[in-house]
């Protein structure tokens, strides 16, 4: 009883004292508010980028031969970046001494890309990605055509000058009419339009709907590609575990005709999905370590103040801490009762933390390209972290009433 | 006398102020048998609140000796004076000293929450007390809602819910008009009929004389020790 009576006594007051009980909790409130909001912005974040970029940006099961990594993460020094521009580049004779020899199923797409103006007769439409790529390009990258086909074997073998464009690229161009059979002019050359990938949205608020995608051997290769050399050979296998091994053949295979010793490092780059994550994976572990820091400031404020109001509030209950001894109230009655007020006072705060926390994340969902995933533990830990906050700042006060004389105590007014 | 509830031998108190020593009480000898209504008198600086304090188990003797019921209660331990505060001891002060948040009788089932009693064993004792002192139907009225006369009786609810051996009031009508005074000292002198120890402090000669006997203290020593019924009144 005296259990739940000291709980009870804790909420009448935050009830009675509403203004002061709000700058009492604020600490803790903005503490775990942080906790739950970032916590579960970036567990949203990890499903997106593991469902959403490195899939979208590398293909399912897909990885990417490349002359160095395309996607960096951390400092590359100096000396690293002078050690990747002296390698080779991925040739043609490369991708197809691989495409000849590697016997895992897997699909090939060269690939090479370039920001370039596509126009319409007057109306321009500036800084789309023009990508060569081979049929297969279609199924790796997952692309849902809205309208019209994607360009077969035979067109991406012949280079004929068709092309597949993004969402955005049609819209600019051809503002609600449809743009299929219709020319576009890349680099000067006419292509004709012979399907639109469906919307695909913003990736970190950059919209991936303003491309255009032509065959490899189309004539704007020229623009797009190096002589003799493609940006990346994709690798498509059919699943995680066929990919790996795809993987290792390849890069023996790619060691093999570049004739690298044992004790040589490769001089080339297989750039997967995960390979991908790992830069986002850095960001989420520093966010994850500031985070303690965040909150633990934020904590120890908000138990200051708990205890600064639970000061007070011995001070005010004097003649009742006085009545409840002289009725045969311990010590640690005492000491129990306020230390349970100290910790439903905090208890409380968390609990609007929890409630702020899950609004914040819910509005960096709602106006931002991130999702948000509230974790569980997270709201459990909140909890947890309010109980303990509580009982840490309750403890001096408690003891400062657990101590006094009843006989003064009484007296006091 | 053969049923002593309250034994006091050679009790001083003395207290440091300032580098100065006061002598509070100075070897006061008294015997307090079982349905006993005690009223202890005297002038401010008597040491009556020192006495009552002490008999109160709220403080303890410089030297001397106390038993209570039968245990010496002298040379206990904060958290043992406890529990013979809760067991033995009803207090009944002139402020009353409800808990104002508490209804009437979260009032009274204070001290059986402290002794460890279950919820439902507490609220049927506290409703009892409550009857007793003629409050049954303001048990969920809380302290402001209840007259200087409803408080105290509450106080008194409170004080004799864990039947203590003693019921204990420091100036029990101090802060009551004259009729309601009256109407505490009815209840007093029922609990009284009814086996109840009482032992009031008082300085006012027309409540001490409800007592069945008077001890006068005057410079921390018992000055009398009469029982005024066979004398006056």
């Amino acid at each position: 009883m005296p259990f739940f009576e000291a709980i009870r006594l804790a909420l009448q007051m935050i009830r009675a004292n509403k203004l002061k009980s709000f700058f009492s909790l604020v600490g803790v409130v903005i503490g775990v508010m942080f906790l739950i909001a970032v916590v579960s912005i970036v567990q949203g974040m990890n499903v997106y980028m593991e469902d959403q970029f490195a899939n979208r940006l590398v293909g399912l099961n897909t990885f990417q031969v490349r002359r160095f990594p395309g996607i960096q993460t951390g400092n590359v020094s100096d000396d690293t970046w002078r050690g990747w521009l002296r390698r080779p580049r991925i040739t043609y004779a490369d991708a197809d001494f691989l495409e000849q020899r590697v016997t895992s199923p897997v699909a090939f797409s060269r690939y090479c890309d370039e920001r370039m103006t596509v126009s319409r007769g007057s109306s321009l439409a500036r800084d789309i990605e023009v990508m060569g790529a081979d049929a297969s390009f279609f199924a790796m990258k997952n692309y849902d055509l809205a309208a019209g086909r994607p360009f077969s074997p035979q067109e991406a073998r012949v280079g004929s000058a068709v092309v597949v464009i993004g969402d955005l690229l049609a819209e600019r161009l051809f503002e609600g009419t449809d743009p299929l059979g219709k020319e576009v002019s890349i680099a000067g050359l006419p292509y004709r339009i012979i399907g639109v990938v469906a919307r695909q949205g913003t990736l970190f608020g950059i919209s991936l709907d303003k491309f255009a995608v032509v065959p490899f051997n189309a004539p704007v290769r020229r623009q797009i590609c190096r002589w003799n050399t493609l940006d990346e050979l994709h690798i498509q296998a059919s699943g995680p575990i066929p990919m790996l091994s795809a993987m290792d053949e390849v890069e023996s295979l790619l060691r093999m005709r570049r004739q690298l010793k044992p004790n040589e490092e490769n001089n080339f780059d297989l750039q997967t999905a995960e390979g991908a994550l790992e830069g986002w994976r850095k960001i989420s572990r520093i966010l994850f370590m500031a985070l303690p820091g965040l909150v633990g400031i934020s904590l120890v404020v908000g138990g200051i103040v708990i205890m600064n109001i639970m000061l007070m509030a011995v001070a005010e209950r004097t003649v009742e801490i006085g009545i409840r001894k002289a009725l045969g109230a311990k010590r640690r009655d005492i000491l129990a009762q306020f230390v349970v007020e100290s910790a439903t006072i905090s208890v409380v705060g968390a609990i609007f933390g929890i409630g702020l926390g899950l609004a914040l994340a819910w509005v960096v969902k709602s106006t931002t390209p991130f999702p948000a995933a509230v974790a569980p533990w997270s709201i459990g830990l909140a909890v947890a972290l309010g109980v303990a906050v509580g009982m840490a700042a309750g403890i001096y006060p408690a003891n400062r009433a657990a101590k006094l004389d009843p006989i003064t105590a009484l007296r006091a007014e | 006398m053969p049923d002593t509830v309250i034994h006091l031998d050679r009790l001083t108190r003395e207290y440091a102020m300032g580098g100065e020593v006061v002598r509070a009480l100075r070897g006061v000898d008294l015997r307090l048998g079982r349905n006993e209504y005690v009223a202890i008198m005297g002038p401010s600086g008597s040491g009556k609140s020192t006495l009552m304090n002490l008999i109160g188990c709220l403080d303890t003797p410089t030297a001397g000796e106390y038993w209570l019921s039968g245990q010496e209660v002298s040379r206990m331990s904060d958290d043992a004076l406890a529990r013979v505060r809760n067991r033995e001891i009803g207090f009944v002060f002139q402020t009353f000293n409800l808990l104002a948040r508490a209804t009437a009788i979260q009032n009274v089932e204070l001290p059986l929450v402290y002794a460890g009693i279950a919820a439902r064993d507490r609220r049927e004792r506290a409703r009892e007390a409550l009857d007793r002192v003629g409050l049954a139907d303001r048990m969920d009225h809380r302290p402001n809602e209840l007259s200087g006369g409803q408080r105290q009786r509450v106080a008194i609810a409170r004080a004799l819910v864990n039947r203590p051996a003693i019921l204990l009031a420091d100036e029990p009508t101090g802060n009551l008009d004259s009729v309601t005074s009256e109407e505490i000292m009815r209840v007093f002198a029922e609990l009284h009929a009814q086996d109840q120890t009482v032992v009031m402090v008082t300085h006012e000669p027309e409540i001490a004389a409800h007592a069945a006997r008077v001890v006068v203290l005057r410079d921390g020593l018992i000055e009398s020790d009469t029982r005024p019924d066979r004398a006056a009144a």
